[in-house]
C-alpha cells in the first residue's frame, strides 16, 4: 500500500509539486495522468525515496519513508520495483546480467538458481533466449521489456512505471500495456503507472489520478474520469488546445 | 557602486569552490565507510585491470622516452663539468622521487580519471544511477569503491614499471648516445639511490590514485544533463586531478623528502 499525505516537493527555488494526497491500494493499478512538466514523474522519485519531499508523509507498506536514512530504505526497496522512462539498463552488461543483478545484489541465490529466474521472468516478457543480447542491441520497446523483467526480478510488491508506453509505436504500446496488466494478474502487484496516452491509461487503470500544475486536480477509475466535470480533465484526455473547445462543441451540437 | 557586485561574485565563486571540495570530503568519507564491508572482489578486479594494467602501455611508453631525454640533456652539461659518474644515480633518483610517479599520475588522470568520469557520467545522464539505487544499491560502495581501490594498489604498480623503464631509457642513452661506461651508470645508481627515494613515490603515487577516483567519481556523479554534461564533467575531471597531483606532490615531497 501508498500513501501520499500533504506532499509536497521543489527543485531549488521552483516548487514541484503541492498538497499531494494520494492512497494506491494493494494489487491496484493507479495511472497518473498529466502534462509534461506537470510533476508525475517526480511523484515516482519521491515514492521509491529517490527524492525527499519538502513537505508531507510518504508511507510505503506502513512504514513512512521520506525521513528514511538511505540504508533503511534500501531496505523498502528490495520489495519495489521501477521501470524508467528510457529503461535505464546497464549498458555495459548483457540483458540476462541486467535482469540477475538484483537477485546478485540481494539474494544468496547460486548461478543455476538465477539463470532459471532470468529465464522464467525474460519468458514473461516475452523476450525467451535473449540473455547474451548487449542493451545497444535492442529495440526501444525491447528495452523497455528487459527493463520490466528486471523490475519483477526480486518479486517486488509494488512495480512503479514510469511513462512505459513513450516513444513506443502503437502495438507495442499495447504490448506493454498487456505486460503491466499481466505482471498484476500473475505477481498481484500494486502498480503505479505515470503517463500521457490516454488509450494506455483508459485501458489498464483501475484509478486515475489527474495531476496538473504540480497538483492533483481529480482521482477517480475510469468511467468517472471520462465523466468528469472538470474543464481540464476534459481537456487532457480528449487532447483539445484549450478548454473552451468543450463549450462549443456542446453549444453546437444543441 | 560596481565593487559590491564584484565582490559579491567572487564570494559565490569561493561558497561554490568550498562547496565542492566539501563534497568531495564526503564522497570519500563515504568511500572510507563503506570499506566496512568486504568490497565486491569480482568488480574491484575488474577495474584494476581496466584502469591499471591497461595503462602500462602508454605509462610505459611516457617514461621510456622522458628517461631518454632527461638522460640526454644533463649527461652533456654534467660531462662538461667532470660529473659523468653522477648521471646513473641522478637519474633513477628523479625517477623515483618525482618523475615516475607524477608523470604516470598525470597519465593516469588523463586516461584512467577522464574513462571513470565519462562511464559513471554517461550512467548518470541515463537515469543508470537512479536504477541503482531504486534496486537497493549504493552507488558509492558499488561504483566508487571499486575504483577507488583499483586506484590506489595499481598506480604504484604502474610507478614501479615506470621506475625501471624510464631508467633503462637513461641507461640506453647514456651507453649509445652520451658515450658513459655501463659500470659507470650503473655504480652510480647503486651509490646515490636508496630505497627510500623508490618507496617515496610509490606512496606519492597511492594518493595520486586516491585524487584521480575520487575526482573522477565525484564528476561523473554530478554530471549535468546531456551529452554536453559528459564532456564538460570529464574535461573537469582531469584538469582537477591533474591541479591536485601537482599540488600535493610538493606537499608530499616535503614531508617525504626533507
Amino acid at each position: 500500500m501508498i500513501k501520499l499525505a500533504n506532499v509536497a516537493a521543489a527543485f531549488g527555488e521552483k516548487q514541484v509539486l503541492q498538497d499531494i494526497n494520494l492512497e494506491v491500494a494493494e494489487g491496484e493499478i493507479m495511472v497518473i495522468i498529466g502534462p509534461s512538466g506537470s510533476g508525475k514523474s517526480t511523484i515516482l522519485r519521491l515514492m521509491i525515496g529517490l527524492l525527499k519531499p519538502t513537505a508531507g508523509e510518504i508511507w510505503i507498506n506502513g512504514r513512512e519513508i521520506s525521513r528514511m536514512a538511505e540504508d533503511e530504505l534500501n531496505a523498502i526497496r528490495r520489495h519495489m520495483g521501477m521501470v524508467f522512462q528510457y529503461s535505464a539498463l546497464f549498458d555495459s552488461m548483457t540483458v540476462g546480467d541486467n535482469v540477475a543483478f538484483g537477485l546478485r545484489q540481494h539474494t544468496a541465490l547460486n548461478d543455476a538458481e538465477i539463470a532459471k529466474t532470468v529465464r522464467r521472468k525474460l519468458r514473461m516478457v516475452g523476450l525467451t533466449g535473449q540473455e547474451r543480447t548487449m542493451p545497444s542491441e535492442l529495440s526501444g520497446g525491447m528495452k523497455k521489456r528487459v527493463s520490466l523483467a528486471r523490475a519483477i526480478a526480486i518479486d517486488p510488491e509494488i512495480v512503479l512505471y514510469d511513462e512505459p508506453t513513450a516513444g513506443l509505436d502503437p502495438i507495442m504500446s499495447t504490448t506493454i500495456d498487456r505486460l503491466i496488466c499481466s505482471t498484476r494478474r500473475l505477481l498481484g502487484v500494486t502498480s503505479v503507472v505515470v503517463t500521457h496516452h490516454m488509450s494506455s491509461a483508459f485501458s489498464i487503470a483501475d484509478r486515475i489520478a489527474m495531476i496538473s500544475g504540480g497538483r492533483i486536480i481529480e482521482v477517480g477509475t475510469v468511467s468517472e474520469i471520462k465523466q468528469s466535470s472538470n474543464p481540464l480533465v476534459q481537456q487532457f484526455i480528449h487532447g483539445w488546445v484549450n478548454s473552451g473547445q468543450i463549450a462549443r462543441r456542446r453549444s453546437s451540437k444543441t | 557602486m560596481a565593487l559590491v557586485p564584484f565582490l559579491e561574485t567572487i564570494g559565490r565563486l569561493i561558497i561554490r569552490y568550498l562547496e565542492s571540495v566539501g563534497k568531495v570530503l564526503l564522497l570519500l568519507g563515504a568511500s572510507l565507510a563503506q570499506l566496512r564491508r568486504r568490497p565486491d572482489m569480482g568488480q574491484v578486479l575488474r577495474q584494476m585491470a581496466h584502469l591499471g594494467a591497461d595503462s602500462l602501455p602508454i605509462v610505459l611508453l611516457t617514461m621510456l622516452f622522458t628517461g631518454m631525454v632527461m638522460t640526454m640533456q644533463i649527461s652533456h652539461e654534467f660531462i662538461k663539468y667532470g660529473a659523468q659518474s653522477s648521471v646513473g644515480g641522478v637519474v633513477a633518483i628523479a625517477m623515483g622521487r618525482e618523475l615516475a610517479p607524477v608523470l604516470a599520475g598525470i597519465v593516469a588522470a588523463g586516461r584512467v580519471g577522464a574513462a571513470i568520469t565519462a562511464e559513471i557520467g554517461s550512467m548518470k545522464v541515463t537515469e543508470q544511477i537512479d536504477a541503482l539505487r531504486v534496486m537497493a544499491t549504493d552507488p558509492v560502495a558499488y561504483l566508487v569503491v571499486p575504483r577507488l581501490i583499483a586506484c590506489v594498489f595499481m598506480l604504484p604498480v604502474l610507478v614501479v614499471f615506470a621506475d625501471v623503464i624510464g631508467t633503462v631509457g637513461g641507461y640506453a642513452v647514456a651507453t649509445a648516445y652520451a658515450g658513459i661506461g655501463s659500470y659507470t651508470f650503473t655504480h652510480s645508481i647503486k651509490v646515490f639511490a636508496v630505497v627510500n627515494d623508490v618507496t617515496g613515490g610509490l606512496i606519492k603515487s597511492m594518493v595520486f590514485g586516491a585524487i584521480i577516483a575520487i575526482i573522477g567519481c565525484y564528476k561523473g556523479l554530478t554530471t549535468a544533463e546531456g551529452a554536453e554534461g559528459v564532456g564538460r564533467a570529464t574535461t573537469g575531471s582531469v584538469v582537477t586531478s591533474m591541479i591536485l597531483i601537482f599540488v600535493s606532490n610538493y606537499f608530499l615531497s616535503y614531508i617525504l623528502y626533507r
